[in-house]
């Protein structure tokens, strides 16, 4: 029988909540899969997971609006975020976030039109002793400099090409 | 290179702490924790043998020792390596806890930022639980099991907050709760809790593995042990260094290659600004206190700079739910642009003191309250360089 593509992400959110136990403590974890899977956190699936944990959707959209790192809107397939924290300021950010601004056309907290990057600054990633550095989805890249931002970015364009988001690899 | 000096970390050999804790009974393990003095490693500096034998002590059904790997200080980066170098003396250094307290679970809650940490992590686990380190009767002691998982933060520094990352634990915002009732007595699920530092578990092995004495004889008597420190800034070899608590920061910046700093930021963000006349002050709790953090200014950097980057930090961090801290910084920031522009008149400067004043006492948990610190010390140091600032839009 054919369904829609409602039922089929309820039965996804479903399977994702049988994993982590229906219960509110589990609502980040539950959250963070929801995002692996579907890239954004809809009033939708909010709604859903709110249904299934017996809680209001408020409190979720609460959840979801408090962390950085879960997002109601689609964000690109490779998400960049920059660290702005003092370390990374001292070792050059400026000049990696201009070449950034540059090389990918938008702004912070912009995504470009192909859908496939999404500019951020981050605060402290903990790289203080290689700043500048930067996150792409959960892989960090150190002593980034002008240069190897273009190195950073065609490798994901490289990867884009296989199969989304995978291992990014810079010569 | 990451490491920069001697590890005593390293040398420690692996599981002697759980050998050594298991042949004592839970007490014992506590008193050991207890005699070495060994305060918090993640900055606040409370007592972590007081901490063990309140959650001892305290009733439950079920009791939790939790990790807190949220390593979000602006300038720190210690618990990272740990976690890479030596996982295994933190699940040791839990599992001990486990012990002395009668607690059955762990949790590592790591930041979201190091999720590329986690595979190696789990792999830990793993080859931990094979080895009969986690589990069920660990070790061959019948009747003590004790395990781990690892949960994922979704990227607030706020966490970082026991009380903050008992909530977001528990599926909530990372708001921090009023203390007391204390997580040793009501902590996650309401059950006792025992929240500490990656780097805290590490040396509860060390202290184990050693004895209290040994550890009681580095450092100073309220600064017992070893620390390490994350140097990051204008030096010339950035990195973790392990120091006996008490060692001056002049020494910390010879090591590193920053001698000719102008100041230092000790303690990240909410740290304190120490110039460099009382670079012979020490890095210890009863002096210049930190979870690790070392950030150096060399002489070209302008210190209002510093503070600018650090309250955009905090108007970004700040959860937002008491006042102090959610309109405090963000007065603060303007103050410290108006100052940068020369605008600011002495009267002002003055109010930006007080409000500074406010928000220590007002806030409601330790981010509120730790904010303002750069600011004020900035300030303080570096008064001179403000009042001379030239209006930038003034034309030469």
């Amino acid at each position: 029988m054919l369904s829609t593509q409602q039922e089929q992400r309820v039965a996804e959110i479903d399977a994702i909540i049988e994993r982590h136990g229906r219960s509110r403590s589990a609502l980040i974890p539950i959250l963070q899969d929801v995002q692996r899977r579907h890239d954004a956190i809809g009033d939708f699936a909010m709604q859903a997971i709110a249904d299934r944990l017996g809680i209001h959707p408020v409190e979720v959209y609460g959840v979801v609006t408090f962390y950085a790192f879960l997002n109601e809107d689609c964000r690109g397939r490779f998400v960049i975020r920059l660290c702005r924290t003092i370390s990374c300021d001292l070792a050059g950010r400026d000049a990696v976030a201009n070449q950034l601004r540059n090389d990918l056309g938008i702004e912070f907290g912009g995504t470009t039109a192909d859908g496939r990057f999404t500019l951020e600054w981050a605060n402290c990633i903990g790289m203080c002793d290689q700043g500048p550095a930067l996150l792409v989805n959960d892989q960090v890249f150190t002593h980034v400099t002008p240069e190897k931002v273009h190195d950073i970015l065609s490798a994901c364009t490289r990867a884009f090409g296989l199969h989304g988001a995978q291992e990014v690899q810079v010569r | 290179m990451t490491i920069c000096n001697d590890m005593t970390l390293a040398a420690i050999e692996p599981d002697a702490g759980l050998a050594a804790a298991l042949k004592l009974d839970r007490a014992g393990v506590i008193g050991e924790i207890r005699r070495s003095g060994m305060k918090g490693r993640g900055g606040a500096g409370f007592p972590t043998g007081v901490k063990w034998n309140l959650a001892a002590a305290a009733q439950g059904d079920r009791k939790f020792i939790v990790c807190n790997a949220d390593e979000g200080e602006p300038g720190t980066f210690k618990d990272r390596v740990i976690l890479t170098e030596w996982p295994g003396r933190v699940f040791e250094g839990m599992t001990i806890a486990g012990y002395a307290v009668g607690a059955t679970e762990g949790i590592l809650y790591l930041r979201g930022e190091y999720a590329y940490l986690r595979h190696g992590l789990e792999q830990c686990l793993a080859k931990r639980r094979e080895e009969h380190l986690l589990g069920n009767d660990i070790c061959g002691k019948t009747g003590f099991g004790f395990d781990v998982r690892i949960h994922m933060g979704a990227g607030a520094y706020v966490c970082g907050e026991e009380t903050a990352l008992i909530e977001s634990l528990e599926g909530r915002r990372g708001e921090a709760r009023n203390r007391p009732p204390f997580p040793v007595n009501t902590g996650l699920g309401g059950m006792p809790t025992i929240v500490n530092n990656v780097e805290t578990f590490a040396w509860a092995t060390a202290i184990l593995a050693r004895g209290a004495d040994w550890f009681k004889a580095i450092g100073t008597e309220q600064s017992t042990g070893p620390k390490m420190l994350s140097v990051s800034g204008d030096v010339e070899r950035p990195g973790v260094y392990e120091f006996p608590l008490g060692t001056p920061i002049r020494e910390v910046l010879r090591a590193a290659g920053g001698e000719d700093a102008k100041a230092v930021v000790v303690g990240g963000a909410s740290g304190q600004c120490v110039p460099a006349n009382r670079f012979a002050r020490t890095v210890s709790y009863e002096d210049v206190a930190t979870g690790g953090a070392v950030i150096v200014f060399g002489p070209g950097r302008n210190m209002l700079d510093v503070a600018e980057n650090f309250l955009e930090f905090f108007v970004d961090e700040s959860c937002g739910q008491c006042t102090p801290c959610r309109i405090g910084n963000v007065k603060l920031l303007e103050g410290v642009r108006r100052l940068k522009r020369g605008e600011c008149s002495t009267q002002q400067l003055r109010e930006l003191r007080a409000l500074g004043e406010t928000m220590r006492v007002a806030s409601k948990c330790g981010l509120g309250q730790s904010s303002p610190n750069a600011f004020l010390s900035i300030i303080e140091h570096f008064r001179r360089e403000i009042p001379s600032r030239v209006p930038v839009t003034v034309e030469a």
